[in-house]
């Protein structure tokens, strides 16, 4: 592995990171992601009268959480996730972990005072990296739905046989 | 077995055993680390399977209290088990009094304790209410109108108004000032839900009025003749962002300890053994004629002796005290299992803490649902 401190990817990434605090700072509005929030008008409306409350639900709704960070292949990418954390990371990397498609998945989280979480998942050819996110998350909701269906189902169980204790 | 699940061939089951326990030892622990994941094991395929973990994954309660549940998860790995801890902590949304307007405090805590202790009173109204009915606070933007968020929807106010005054009726030889004086102590019950709305009194109403959970939580003692008067907002919050929204007073697992005996204990060591656990871990047994007649077994000529025998595991809290004496040195084996969590939930009140923990599984799912598109328009704009 090349060593991490000088590699030109190391640059770009800063860049990268410097126009995602821009744009998440509020104060201008960068290239939009989305494509629906485009045009020049909503910058100005927010120059000239600070931040609007409607903007601002909007933008809290449709920001985009999920991006692919630079230096990324198809089979080998590292992904950034804003506002998620150990939670969602450390279950994630679990469940990609068991996809015998990957070859390597590690999260981490770059720095305590940024709400930034990353994934870098590295595929066999079978696969790509999205794909195989795609696929974690896809099974980590299976694994919720089987969790909560017995859970249900346990608790009824022990709740009635807790009643028919007391009547007996 | 499942044939989504291509398992090649299936290890042992002193081997799977093995794997999922951790071992506990005098100064060290081992095999920490899970291990089912595809390519770990030569000829063995630790893929994800749905039908698989539905198969191998059960759940048993111990206790289901109102407020208060411990059962265990069985078959999960730990980071899942985490999150699902780490959601109820911090991710669970619970109404808590959030700002409060002091319109009179002539008593001797400051206005801004008096308000932080405010804050952290747990309370209770109206479940459907409280989770439908509200949402959450979203703060005006800079510039705008403080209130302009202000709705009914997502605030609940109430009131807070005692004065303490003297007890004209009180024995002149009183020294209880709870006697001498009126309000001389104010508690959580003295705050008064003030519904505004349409909506706010017919929801909570009745049994599903907003009020303390704990009516007996002071707050201040005053003297004749302070007051407070204060007025309060509710909004709804998350734990990540204070600990007061937090929903549970407790959310916490370990792992389910196991005690492996390898050679018998037997006659006074018995005693002694037990008494190294906690109550009720350990049970002495007589050795019975058939054991003390089976050759090899460890046990012969001992008849009618006491032994050692691990009646109920859970209950212990893995002190190791066991490994201190000489006399049990190889004759036992601590450990913990990896996959069985005993998760231990108490709730504020606000929730029922078997519902708490359903609420985490779908706060991980709606999480998760939340951030698919999220991947596939990154995908698209990559």
């Amino acid at each position: 592995m090349p060593s991490r401190a000088k590699s030109p990817e190391d640059a770009s990434m800063e860049d990268v990171a410097a126009a995602a605090a821009a744009q998440t700072s509020g104060q201008k509005p960068a290239v939009s992601m989305s494509g629906e929030n485009v045009g020049g008008l909503e910058e100005d409306d927010l120059d000239a009268s600070g931040e609007a409350a409607e903007p601002e639900v909007e933008d809290e709704e449709e920001l985009q959480r999920v991006k692919i960070l630079p230096g990324s292949s198809e089979t080998a990418a590292s992904f950034e996730f804003l506002e998620e954390g150990h939670t969602l990371g450390n279950a994630l990397r679990y469940i990609i972990m068991k996809n015998p498609d990957v070859e390597f998945c590690a999260y981490s989280i770059p720095h305590p005072s940024e709400a930034k979480m990353n994934i870098r998942i590295q595929t066999y050819d079978t696969t790509t990296a999205t794909a195989a996110l795609e696929k974690g998350l896809q099974d980590l909701e299976d694994l919720c739905d089987v969790v909560s269906e017995k859970f249900w189902k346990a608790r009824d169980e022990f709740n009635a046989t807790k009643d028919t204790a007391m009547q007996e | 077995m499942a044939p989504s699940s291509g398992r090649r061939s299936a290890p042992s089951k002193e081997q799977l055993e093995d794997r999922n326990t951790v071992g506990i030892n005098k100064e060290t622990v081992t095999n920490t680390v899970s291990t089912d994941y595809p390519d770990h094991f030569l000829d063995e395929d630790h893929a994800w399977d749905v039908d698989h973990f539905r198969d191998n994954f059960h759940i048993q309660f111990h206790q289901n209290d109102q407020f208060d549940s411990q059962f265990s998860l069985i078959g999960l790995d730990a980071s899942v088990a985490n999150a699902f801890r780490r959601i109820l902590i911090a991710e669970i949304p619970t109404l808590a009094i959030e700002t409060v307007f002091v319109h009179n405090n002539t008593s001797v805590i400051q206005d801004e304790v008096l308000a932080h202790r405010l804050g952290l009173i747990p309370f209770q109204g109206d479940k459907k209410g409280l989770r439908d009915f509200l949402k959450p606070f979203v703060k005006p933007a800079e510039g705008a109108d403080q209130y302009s968020t202000t709705f009914d929807f997502n605030t609940v106010c109430l009131k807070l108004n005692v004065e303490c005054t003297h007890n004209k009726d009180a024995d002149p030889n009183e020294k209880d000032p709870k006697k001498l004086y009126h309000n001389a102590h104010v508690y959580a019950k003295d705050i008064v839900f003030d519904p505004v709305g349409d909506k706010q009194p017919e929801i909570f109403s009745g049994e599903g009025i907003i009020k303390p959970t704990n009516p007996d939580i002071l707050i201040a003692k005053l003297r004749p003749p302070q007051v407070i008067n204060v007025e309060m907002h509710m909004h709804k919050g998350i734990g990540a962002d204070h600990s007061k929204f937090s929903p549970v007073a407790t959310a916490s697992y370990r792992l389910m300890p196991t005690i492996k005996t390898l050679q018998p204990i037997l006659g006074a060591d018995a005693k002694k053994f037990q008494e190294c656990f906690m109550p009720g871990v350990i049970e002495l047994e007589k050795v019975t004629k058939q054991e003390a007649s089976k050759k090899g077994s460890g046990y012969e000529g001992h008849q009618g002796e006491l032994k050692a025998v691990v009646a109920n595991p859970m209950h212990d809290t893995v002190s190791r005290e066991v490994l201190r004496h000489e006399e049990f040195e190889g004759k036992v084996k601590l450990g913990r299992r990896r996959d069985h969590f005993i998760f231990s939930v108490e709730s504020t009140g606000q929730w029922d803490s078997d519902e708490l923990f359903i609420e985490s599984v779908l706060t991980l799912k709606m999480k998760i649902n939340k951030l698919k598109p999220q991947v596939t328009n990154m995908v698209r704009n990559f």
